[in-house]
């Protein structure tokens, strides 16, 4: 039988317009992001599962999730 | 998620609220909100009072959130540019420093002490109830009026984008936030 293997979702997170309120921070039930310099959010892509509360969230709407094709990318 | 104590803020910033439809005086209490993000973004570098302590976003969350007072719509891209957040940011701080100057006139009793709350920098709402005299000079409580129209003010422009748009869409224009984030990209302690 063939296995479908999923690409994984993550957060990405626009920095030309995140305001780092910490709302996706917040409610991130992986705490995979943080607002380490009070500029804008950062997201932990090791932890992220892409599960959308953080871009849900966002007052902003500035994080989307994205399928990243494979981990090399999540550098 | 286990809420910690900060997590109850919101009643604080209700209070404050309430507390300025009884006792005018009791908005100098709002100089708080404004003094500890700014010292907080300061020595620390980051925006500590919007993520974790600030109760009015916590208000505006729970409103928007819990008891549904909110569409949780898209924020139109205008009001998330630079241009718009620093143009609200310099039109909150004129109108802050003429909030100032009406105080000082009535510091120096060239001006008598007006007991109206101004909405929206417009509406003067009779506001006479919550003034019971004061033991120091009326320039203390034309302050208070001042100060609490600030608060309503930027309460009720809250409030109409929780409701159009998502429930902290406050945040996204807020002047202290943007201040702090200006004072957080100038910090020396930035990391990279």
């Amino acid at each position: 039988m063939e296995t479908i293997k999923r690409k994984k979702r993550k957060a990405f997170v626009d920095e030309n317009f995140c305001v780092a309120c910490g709302c996706c921070a917040k409610v991130c039930p992986m705490s995979a992001i943080h607002v380490p310099n009070g500029i804008m959010a950062k997201v932990d892509l090791q932890k992220c599962v892409g599960c959308g509360k953080c871009a849900k969230e966002c007052p902003a709407s500035v994080i989307a999730i994205q399928e990243v094709e494979n981990e090399k990318e999540m550098v | 998620m286990k809420k910690k104590w900060y997590d109850y803020l919101w009643v604080v910033s209700l209070t404050y609220l309430i507390l300025g439809f009884f006792n005018i005086l009791f908005a100098w209490l709002g100089l708080f909100c404004f003094f500890i993000p700014l010292i907080i973004s300061l020595v620390n570098g980051n925006k500590g009072y919007c993520n974790r302590y600030c109760g009015r976003g916590q208000l505006f969350g729970l409103l928007g959130g819990s008891f549904g007072l909110s569409r949780k719509k898209d924020i139109p891209m205008w009001m998330k540019s630079k241009w718009f957040r620093y143009g609200f940011l310099t039109f909150f701080l004129v109108m802050f420093l003429q909030m100032l100057w009406n105080t000082y006139l009535v510091f120096t009793d060239v001006r008598s002490l007006k007991q109206v709350v101004t909405l929206l920098w417009t509406f003067k709402l009779p506001w006479h109830w919550a003034y019971h005299g004061t033991l120091f000079h009326p320039g203390v409580a034309q302050f208070a009026f001042g100060f609490y129209s600030v608060m309503l003010t930027s309460t009720v422009l809250g409030l109409i984008t929780m409701a159009l748009f998502k429930p902290r869409s406050w945040c996204v224009y807020c002047p202290m936030g943007t201040m702090t984030q200006l004072i957080c990209k100038a910090h020396p302690h930035r990391k990279s």
